[in-house]
């Protein structure tokens, strides 16, 4: 086992640049993932790590070995991919000894480790069939069994649960995890499903655009975001933004539209342009805080918690609160809600960074 | 899936598959009826009287060492044939395949020689190794090659093999190229993190995923052998020299137009029918089985 090392890693494709300097150390056992909208370079990252795409700048060590020019072969990796790659005509267990025989392993070694894995992934009864013969789940659990036989350094996973529908999808997200936890192997598990990153990773490396937002703990990068690219990312339903000014003292923001909020610290000079966030949970009935009062538009009741669309008196925009399930509300209504000031999280307008 | 068409009338369709079927009927249905109908008949060389003679044309072309001569001929050049247009398509489809730069030129020019007849494919190659005005035979004659091959046998037969082959590289070359790019990219690249090489890979995932496709060309080949080069060895070497050349379906040819003897011609087309028939139900039989991964 080992860790993974990005240092400044930089992809281009002729003139075009599509991941500008990554870096991120992944820590032996540790379970990392890339989590960002489609196009943001998150799959090109893990290839490279993997070795199938070139690297066009900085460095990726793996075990502490630059491994830039070294074969993916060569890497100790094994990648389960989205639509699985199983070779077609081979039955299961032709599928999972595939590598172990190209190495070389002996026969009684390669059949105790396809025994052991099929066993892991209860796969079983299903050695003898071909990769056409099995559903969905069953194919993705045949690709995570030819990673495991391998009992490589480092798991690579692309999106391996996209093509799974919803319920299979939170299934296999728990074997996953309790693979990790049994097998402790470093992965880097790239997915555009948040509930996925911050269910399965011990942390993530949020992307947009070729860049790192924010690396951290699933419930840092929640309560905490650095940018407002990640704030916005992270959560479902999104953190509401209204666009504001600094206020007299630096610790309030006048919100357009003529409502004044109290913050908890130093926002900077008086007059600057800020975006502030505030999460639909931390807008709540009683308690101490900001008052708020917001004009109902529409209500979504989802049992548990009823998400209330609506704008508020002295800001622009729609805005969202999640209130409990017990609240009952009618269009039209206002609701008065408090906002603490411990629960605004201010970012500058121009740069996107968290204040 | 299936679709079902529903048709205002009940006639339209029958209408619009009409042209289809009068041309099945009048070109393939009604010469086989005549071919059936003739191998059972001896006739005289002026066609003025038949007998019905049951099988004895059948008899008399199995036991002709000219009719076993051809059979053997046509294995030889049908293997050849094969065996080097597949080869060479399948070489020629992993190259482009991999080709970045000018890929579109590259194939472009691998897919022209199909527009080309084989009739004038034999009469392209026949020039070019003319042993009296071709280029390539003056070439090999310079060099102390002794090039004849209205002289010999099996020049002429590298010649129609060299010819035919040409001309059918292109139709296997597209098809093998069209099935490597429809294996996933990923597969190749699962067998590169297990450790395959470009070797290993190419024998253990790309083949035997290809090898659906190859044994469909490899039937549509050899029926290609059977009966399209007959112009290439009509234009070329008409059979010769001595029959070295002589295919089956030119020994037909010959039989019937040359010799005259319409019920032996016939009843050697009906048994070169009844192997296409057999290698056509393989055909179907082996790809209903396996078309999908």
């Amino acid at each position: 086992m080992a860790g993974v090392d990005l240092r400044g890693v930089r992809k281009s494709y002729g003139e075009t640049a599509v991941i500008h300097g990554v870096d991120c150390a992944v820590g032996d056992g540790e379970f990392v993932v890339i989590l960002g909208p489609s196009g943001c370079g998150k799959s090109t990252l893990l290839r490279m790590v993997a070795g199938l795409e070139t690297i066009t700048g900085g460095e990726i060590a793996i075990a502490g070995k630059v491994v830039n020019q070294v074969e993916p072969k060569d890497r100790n990796i094994a990648m389960v991919f989205q639509n699985y790659a199983l070779y077609p005509h081979m039955s299961v267990r032709d599928n999972m000894a595939y590598g172990l025989k190209i190495r070389g392993m002996a026969r009684a070694e390669i059949d105790r480790r396809v025994r052991d894995a099929a066993g892991i992934l209860e796969l079983g009864h299903l050695l003898d069939r071909l990769p056409r013969q099995l559903s969905g789940g069953q194919r993705q659990r045949v690709a995570m069994g030819r990673a495991i036989v391998r009992e490589p350094d480092v798991f690579l996973f692309d999106e391996p649960l996209s093509n799974l529908d919803a319920k299979l999808r939170v299934q296999m997200r728990l074997e996953i995890r309790k693979l990790h936890q049994r097998l402790r192997t470093t992965s880097i598990y790239v997915t555009h499903d948040q509930v996925e990153a911050m269910t399965l990773g011990d942390r993530l490396i949020v992307m947009n655009a070729g860049i790192a937002e924010q690396i951290g703990p699933p419930l840092e990068i929640y309560g905490r975001p650095e940018t407002v690219f990640v704030a916005g990312f992270i959560g479902a339903p999104a953190m509401n933004f209204l666009a504001g000014r600094v206020g007299q003292g630096g610790k309030s923001v006048h919100i357009e539209g003529g409502l004044e909020l109290a913050a908890d610290h130093q926002a900077g000079a008086a007059g600057r342009t800020v975006t502030v966030g505030f999460r639909p949970e931390d807008l709540v009935r009683g308690g101490p805080g900001n008052a708020v009062r917001l004009r109902v538009d529409l209500i979504e009741p989802l049992g548990a918690d009823t998400l209330v669309h609506g704008s508020i008196e002295g800001g622009q925009g729609q805005v969202t609160a999640r209130l409990p399930g017990t609240q009952r509300l009618a269009a039209g209504e206002v609701a008065a809600l408090t906002l603490a000031a411990d629960k605004l999280h201010l970012f500058d307008k121009d740069s996107g960074k968290r204040i | 899936m299936i679709k079902r068409v529903a048709f205002d009338h009940a006639w339209l369709p029958y209408v619009l598959v009409a042209p289809q079927l009068a041309i099945t009927i009048a070109f393939f249905f009604w010469p086989a009826g005549q071919a059936l109908f003739q191998s059972v008949l001896i006739e005289d060389a002026f066609g003025l009287s038949s007998k019905f003679v049951w099988f004895e044309n059948f008899e008399r072309v199995f036991g002709d060492p000219n009719y076993l001569n051809a059979a053997g001929v046509t294995a030889v050049f049908a293997s050849c044939v094969t065996v080097a247009s597949l080869s060479i398509g399948l070489l020629f489809a992993v190259m482009a395949d991999r080709v970045v730069r000018a890929r579109h030129a590259y194939q472009t020019f691998l897919i022209w020689p199909y527009a080309v007849a084989p009739a004038v494919a034999g009469v392209l190659w026949g020039f070019l190794f003319n042993p009296t005005v071709g280029i390539i035979s003056w070439i090999l004659k310079q060099s102390g090659y002794n090039w004849n091959y209205l002289l010999d046998g099996d020049q002429a037969m590298f010649l129609i093999v060299l010819a035919s082959v040409w001309n059918r590289v292109p139709y296997n070359f597209l098809f093998f190229l069209a099935g490597l790019q429809s294996i996933p990219k990923s597969l190749i690249e699962a067998a590169a993190i297990d450790g395959a090489g470009p070797g290993r890979r190419f024998w253990t995932i790309v083949f035997p995923l290809l090898s659906p496709t190859a044994f469909f060309l490899m039937v549509v080949t050899i029926i290609y052998t059977f009966f399209e080069t007959f112009s290439v060895v009509h234009a070329v070497t008409g059979g010769g020299p001595g029959k070295a050349t002589e295919i089956l379906v030119f020994k037909v040819y010959s039989d019937s137009f040359r010799a005259l003897d319409l019920g032996g011609s016939a009843a050697q087309s009906v048994v070169l029918m009844a192997i296409v028939v057999s290698l056509t139900v393989v055909q179907f039989r082996y790809i209903e089985r396996r078309v999908h991964y």
